[in-house]
């Protein structure tokens, strides 16, 4: 187990690392690099630019330039934002709040709605329920997330008038600010939620399958006890270990369902800083999801490799 | 014997005979995917001959079309609006510069589907060379691939394409690249392990000891026998494709705003949404029927094909 922890976690530091330099490489791949760090169409004072040079060692090759990059954001600088002027970190710091709520509760949503459908699904094959379940998760795999957003927002928001159209709703009371939560969760959660349930579903039917079930059927235990105990407990193992990664996937999903909402997160920061060409925002917020994504996906193994002692040998 | 048989024929058929043109109909469109094959056919068909479907130029602007509504609107069409009549209705309506949403719909098949074939195709090719060489020499060769494709399914791939985008810029074929970069990752594990297992099979062992080379073993024994994996690979993954590609668009991060394309047009649309849903909703269905029928279209290709393949969506 420990050899195998060991292992991981070099390669998640592998990981950041090559990620690092990949990013490092895309930025250098054009022009001058200083353009990076200055306003374009701006004044900046020699003395600035001086500055700048020398805490990026600009003037220094390449090797030592990704060094100097590499040690700055290990200490936690990921430079300043070009257009707000103030460090990437603290920006983020104060977005990252409405990302995690979002992903949370859409993530919770996801699953209390796709295990329960995948399970019934499952022990009710070939029926309308099942269908109907299959077809809401093939569903989800085709919409595209910010289509079916904006339908939401048009028929809810627009026609109906029952929902908020955009925002986190801050400041207004429980009630108020818990619509605004209600479509972006939808429109998150519904991915995921198709996920859970064809991975729940396909997993007890292989679980409903097998020897210990058709035994423990012949040896006259009720069906209930057989479902509930015998075959959920087992089936749940991968639905649990995906659930990590699942919220690991919320990252791209994320940036189109903030910027769709206006959802004051950092996705929606990271498509901002793409259009105001605001290079040290965007490898910032890059970096945190990065890593973020990395730990999640080594929660999710870890999780795996404790459910089942055949991933830790292999 | 044969009289037998042909008395329970003729039983179950008179029971039956009431709703067996119906049944028939159905078991047809059960066994084969009809409907994906037709909506793929319409959309070949657009893209194919866009400038002879479309009954405009997709980036003709004309103000006085402004957010004109789609032809079923017919008091919009019969009212005189102030000496700005409008001669021939727009079938979808029209944008807020008066562009022809069906004529920019027709286009954004062709972007669409262009990109998505050519980067899955290439995509395809570049992920099995990888694959069948990785698994069929070994190595440290293949322990670094390995560990880079690790690695790179390890990135949230849509924060990266923000960075090229920032970095390099923005073009169709830009795009075709990321997407490629997309693709054949993906491939790679899934081919490898099946060339790992194809190898050690005794008709690759008897042609070795035949003689045959390196490069005929690869390319007559073992490629033939991952082209049905291929197969379904390729097609499971089209959907996802046209998906981010709309995604990115729809960022203002993918196709260039002078090309028509989907995702971009949703974008366009937003501003307008309380007064012109037909600018965005229409090229969302595009995407959704696209990606829908792909889908199914992958699905059953995998039953198709190879039962067993079943685990690679669910």
């Amino acid at each position: 187990m420990k050899n195998f922890l060991a292992r991981r976690l070099l390669f998640a530091i592998l990981s950041l690392i090559i990620a690092s330099m990949a990013v490092f490489g895309l930025a250098h791949a054009k022009e001058d690099p200083i353009n990076l760090f200055i306003q374009p169409g701006y004044f900046v004072s020699p003395e600035t630019l001086e500055a700048l040079k020398a805490k990026w060692g600009l003037d220094k090759p390449l090797v030592m330039q990704y060094l100097t990059w590499a040690g700055n954001m290990l200490r936690g600088d990921l430079g300043d934002s070009v257009q707000q002027q103030r460090p990437v970190v603290t920006i983020v710091g104060e977005k990252w709040a409405a990302t995690a709520q979002l992903a949370g509760i859409a993530w919770i949503f996801g699953t209390i709605t796709g295990v329960p459908l995948g399970i019934l699904s499952a022990l009710k094959r070939g029926s309308l329920l099942d269908y109907s379940a299959r077809g809401l998760a093939l569903a989800g795999q085709s919409l595209p997330a910010f289509w079916i957003g904006l339908v939401g927002i048009w028929i809810f928001a627009v026609y109906l008038g029952w929902l908020p159209v955009f925002g986190k709703g801050h400041n207004l009371p429980f009630f108020e600010q818990a619509k605004h939560y209600v479509l972006p969760t939808l429109v998150l959660g519904w991915g995921p939620m198709a996920g859970y349930m064809r991975i729940t579903r396909s997993a007890m039917l292989e679980v409903l399958d097998s020897e210990y079930i058709k035994l423990a059927r012949a040896k006259g235990v009720s069906n209930r006890m057989v479902v509930w105990k015998h075959a959920l407990r087992n089936a749940l193992i991968q639905p649990l270990t995906i659930a990590a990664l699942l919220l690991a996937g919320f990252m791209d999903g994320a940036v189109l369902v903030e910027v769709i909402f206006a959802w004051p997160g950092v996705g929606r920061v990271a498509v901002e800083a793409v259009n105001q060409n605001d290079f040290m925002m965007i490898t910032g917020t890059v970096f945190l999801f990065t890593f973020l994504y990395l730990f999640m996906s080594l929660v999710a193994d870890l999780m795996y490799a404790i459910v089942d002692p055949r991933i830790r040998y292999s | 014997m044969t009289g037998q048989t042909e008395s329970i024929h003729t039983s179950r058929t008179t029971v039956r005979s009431f709703i067996r043109p119906f049944s028939r109909s159905w078991d047809f469109v059960r066994r084969w995917p009809v409907i994906p094959a037709v909506v793929l056919f319409v959309l070949a068909v657009f893209a194919l001959f866009s400038p002879l479907i479309a009954p405009d130029d997709p980036n003709d602007q004309a103000l006085r079309s402004s957010l004109a509504k789609p032809f079923w609107y017919t008091d919009y069409y019969e009212n005189d609006r102030v000496g700005s009549k409008i001669e021939k209705p727009h079938i979808l309506g029209a944008d807020k510069y008066g562009r022809d949403v069906f004529s920019r719909v027709v286009y954004g098949a062709r972007i669409s589907l262009s990109v998505a074939l050519v980067s899955m195709i290439s995509g395809t090719i570049l992920g099995a060379w990888a694959g069948i060489t990785t698994g069929f020499y070994g190595g440290l060769f293949d322990e670094l691939m390995t560990r880079f494709v690790d690695v790179w399914n390890a990135l949230p791939f849509l924060l990266i394409a923000l960075v090229v985008s920032i970095t390099i810029g923005q073009g169709v074929f830009i795009m075709m690249i990321l997407l490629i970069m997309l693709t054949w990752v993906g491939l790679v594990r899934n081919v490898r392990a099946e060339v790992l297992s194809l190898k050690t099979r005794d008709y690759v062992l008897a042609a070795r000891v035949a003689g045959a080379s390196d490069i005929r073993l690869m390319y007559k024994h073992i490629f033939p026998g991952v082209s049905n994996l291929l197969l379904v690979l390729a097609s499971l993954r089209v959907g996802g494709l046209i998906l981010t590609e709309a995604s990115l668009s729809f960022l203002g991060v993918g196709i260039p705003a002078n090309v028509p394309s989907w995702g971009q047009m949703i974008s366009d649309g937003r501003d307008t949404l309380d007064d012109a849903w037909w600018v965005s909703f229409f090229p969302g269905l595009g995407i959704f029927l696209t990606v829908m029928a792909m889908n199914f279209l992958g699905d059953w290709i995998r039953d198709r094909t190879d039962p067993r393949l079943r685990q690679l969506r669910d």
